[in-house]
């Protein structure tokens, strides 16, 4: 049935391009002409009971909503007409975005709308367009992705400016799109952008230049981050989000170092994350707590930090003589054993009912978290206080994770990933220094911890599952193993985008399960690619051309 | 040169009595070796005659079953004593390969074990990483010592490129590095653990005769930078033309061991190698 739709489809591509020429503008044009008029055509019939739900009037002409989207996406479908490297990909990824965008309407004008009599005539003419467009895009050439030539200093730092620029306004726009639908369908239209814009060069150039400029990208990206919550207008919601996915980007980090710099499989990360947040929630006078100290925060996050590395190096110890099988196998078991130690242990710590009343956190100067605060006249929730803290403990743990990788001890850690006998006949001290990373990923996510409990003022075992060890690693492996933004990425998304989606909530296991699976099939290196993962995952590559792929971030 | 040192420089290493035993394969029977300051030693022997088990052993890769391995002062294998047997419940007591590197012997591998995903010059930092001490705090604080360090081990491995003439193609991944390329790596590295004795597994394996000929002046220069030098080889003419002493190996056992003239002289190696008619000349 497949076989024979591709084999018609084919055939008929081949007719096209004996008449059109290899180019296809003449399907090119048509299909843009006809997604440019759909885009101000009204999409839904008067009169019909089907209340707007994507945004702008859908019933009169105009453009507003997905027809937004398609407009964008059409004009950046146009540069299939140019002769830039890796039209044909952006281009097939605009239309594609177009005709997904147009069926995603059409299917919720027929559910909702009352059947298709409430279907607009600017679907019908969005999908003829963009199925033109497909085809127009498909008789393209093949080509490489666009490496754009280098660029002056200023275009360089104005790139970055704007490619963060633009991804904090989406997703501030993006937050604040309160339907489902809507966000679905502003969804699909940034991942068409994305993938458009990837195709032609722009990812390469953004980060080829961020790594010209690190430190005014960091800056930049650092400022994003600290305008975020301005942009939120008070409303604590997202804030209450981001500060939790804040702690667990860190957390994710620290697995970072252990997974995707030493290259050993920690399956029990949350018990350290657990540890931390239990001496954490110990040792600051919690209404229900179990030990009456109260030691100042300051104290509490290395202590923290302490117990958890105390644990990573006592179960790291002995297993990590095993190979990697024995290590995964007995960090999943130290995981729940950790979990159930907690749940049983009760006159420490209370048990399943777990520790609830844990006070906000108190600086030395009087500043109170768990109070809103005033900057720069605007009134920001008291969970910005959190976010705030978590961007300087991403920033510091950031640093860290770049400096010692670009150390000898980030080179040995590279070695004995590619020949642990080689490293050993080399004078590396292999388990001494799977251990230090074991340590290291332990006391970071014991950080993470303490700080994770003052946000959510309660702890109980059953925050610690297996499964948020699972959600962890999903964050490194998809955000992109070796490389210090990919689990921040990686983390922003495993978290937010449930919070976003509640029905995703439901599938969240299944979708991300699905979504791993299509990134191992397609992007084995993960969303942010690290140079040397790059050259791990495509053996065939030649030195030259690993080095010069697109798409690469070293691991800063 | 004279080709008889052996009573003449300081002893490097010395093994005696080396045996190791996999179940009921005496893989190394008995061994005694000695090497001496900037002596190269030729080591062969039909296949399957325990040369590469015997390198494992010098290098800690195998624990040997007896036996007493020495390097200058330092005790890399012996029998265990007092507490250490107590605490061990062994007879032996073993360094660990990474340990023994440390004490001053590094090798190459039969079947090359590059990091091929890393460039030139980073498996040649790598070597350096036991000779260096550079921990987590330094890393992170980058403090001036930091910088020292990490110029210092660059310029020195930039030496060693220099040395094996691979300085131009630093920057390349070592896996795309011809094979002859990736065997000088492979020493260079081995050579950026600054050792007193390199262990040569086949260095001129898979090699043509050009290639073959500028390993061979590889090694004197490093013999003559004042290492000692095992090699392991096959290719007679190399073994001959460049080692001072050669050692036989038949069957786990030293069968003999002198100047390269006197082994080529004796029909006990020809025979190890090319078998004789049943019964015939069993000794000469």
């Amino acid at each position: 049935m497949t076989s024979a739709f591709f084999r018609i489809y084919h055939r008929y591509r081949e007719q096209i391009l004996r008449r059109t020429g290899p180019r296809g503008r003449v399907l090119l044009i048509a299909g843009m002409v006809l997604c440019l008029i759909a885009s101000v055509l009204p999409w839904a019939v008067n009169g019909v009971g089907y209340t707007n739900p994507l945004g702008g009037n859908l019933q009169s002409a105009g453009i507003g909503g997905p027809r937004l989207y398609v407009l964008l996406l059409t004009l950046v479908a146009g540069l299939g007409l140019t002769s830039l490297d890796g039209r044909r990909r952006s281009t097939i990824a605009a239309s594609l975005g177009n005709l997904v965008i147009s069926v995603y309407i059409l299917r919720g004008l027929v559910h909702e709308g009352g059947g298709t009599g409430a279907i607009g005539v600017g679907v019908w003419v969005a999908l003829v367009g963009s199925l033109v467009l497909f085809l127009g895009a498909d008789t393209l050439p093949v080509t490489p992705k666009n490496i754009l030539p280098s660029l002056p200093a200023f275009a360089d730092i104005a790139l970055i400016l704007v490619v963060i620029g633009v991804g904090l306004a989406a997703l501030v726009v993006g937050l604040g799109i309160e339907d489902d639908k809507q966000f679905v369908a502003f969804a699909l239209f940034v991942v068409a952008l994305v993938f458009a814009l990837n195709w032609l060069g722009v990812a390469t150039a953004f980060t080829d230049a961020f790594e010209r400029y690190r430190y005014i990208g960091y800056a930049i990206a650092a400022a994003a981050a600290f305008a975020f919550p301005f942009t939120q207008n008070g409303n604590a919601q997202w804030m209450a989000v981001f500060a939790r996915v804040g702690v667990f980007a860190a957390a994710a980090i620290g697995l970072n170092v252990v997974v995707g710099l030493a290259g050993l499989l920690d399956l029990g990360y949350i018990a350290f994350f657990g540890i931390g947040g239990y001496v954490s929630a110990l040792l600051s006078n919690a209404v229900f707590t179990t030990v009456h100290v109260h030691l100042p925060f300051l104290l509490v996050i290395p202590l923290g930090a302490a117990v958890a590395a105390f644990f990573g190096v006592l179960v790291g110890a002995p297993t990590l003589r095993l190979r990697g099988d024995y290590l995964a196998i007995v960090t999943l078991g130290f995981g729940e054993i950790f979990r159930i130690v907690a749940i049983n242990w009760t006159g420490l710590t209370k048990g399943p009912n777990g520790i609830a009343g844990i006070p906000d956190l108190q600086l030395p100067g009087g500043f109170d978290f768990g109070k809103p605060h005033t900057l720069f006249g605007q009134l920001l929730p008291f969970q910005s206080n959190y976010y705030f803290l978590d961007i300087f403990l991403i920033a510091a743990v950031m640093v860290f994770f770049a400096r010692i990788n670009d150390s000898r001890i980030g080179r040995a850690w590279v070695a004995i990933r590619e020949d642990e006998l080689a490293a050993r006949a080399m004078g590396i001290n292999t388990v001494a220094l799977k251990l230090l990373a074991f340590g290291i990923g332990a006391t970071l996510a014991g950080t993470a911890g303490t700080i994770n409990v003052h946000i959510g003022e309660a702890i109980e075992p059953n925050a610690y599952q297996f499964i948020f060890s699972a959600l962890l690693l999903s964050a490194v492996v998809l955000g992109g193993m070796g490389t210090v933004a990919g689990p921040i990425l990686g983390a922003a998304l495993l978290y937010a985008i449930p919070e976003k989606l509640r029905f995703v909530q439901d599938y969240r296991l299944f979708l991300f399960g699905l979504a791993l699976i299509l990134l191992m099939r397609f992007r084995p290196e993960g969303l942010i690619v690290s140079r040397r993962r790059q050259r791990e995952f495509h053996e065939g590559g030649s030195g030259a051309d690993a080095m010069s792929q697109p798409g690469q971030v070293a691991p800063v | 040169m004279t080709a008889q040192p052996v009573e003449g420089g300081l002893p490097v290493l010395q093994a005696r009595g080396v045996s190791k035993r996999f179940g009921g394969l005496l893989a190394v029977n008995n061994v005694d070796f000695t090497v001496n300051h900037a002596e190269i030693i030729g080591l062969i022997g039909p296949n399957g005659a325990g040369k590469t088990t015997f390198f494992n052993c010098l290098t800690g890769m195998v624990v040997p079953t007896s036996g007493r391995i020495t390097y200058h002062d330092t005790e890399i294998f012996g029998a265990a004593s007092g507490w250490r047997k107590a605490l061990s419940g062994r007879d032996v007591q073993a360094h660990s390969p990474d340990q023994i590197t440390k004490i001053g012997l590094a090798r190459t591998f039969q079947n090359i074990r590059l990091f091929p995903n890393m460039t030139v010059l980073e498996n040649v930092l790598v070597g350096r990483h036991c000779r260096t001490r550079e921990g987590v705090l330094s890393a992170v604080g980058r403090g001036p010592r930091f910088h020292r360090t990490e110029r210092e081990v660059r310029e020195r491995a930039a030496e060693l490129l220099q040395f094996v003439s691979l300085r131009r193609a630093q920057d390349e991944l070592a896996r795309n590095l011809p094979y002859g390329d990736q065997r000088r790596l492979e020493i260079a590295r081995a050579l950026a653990t600054d050792p007193g004795l390199l262990l040569l597994d086949e260095p001129t394996a898979g090699m043509n005769p050009s290639e073959t000929r500028a390993t061979m002046d590889l090694v004197k220069k490093i013999r003559d930078l004042g290492l000692a030098v095992i090699v392991i080889e096959h290719d007679m003419k190399f073994i001959f033309n460049l080692c001072d002493r050669v050692a036989v190996l038949v069957q786990g056992a030293k069968l003999i061991e002198g100047t390269p003239a006197e082994v080529q002289a004796d029909p006990r190696v020809v025979e190890a190698y090319l078998g004789t008619a049943a019964g015939e000349e069993d000794a000469s």
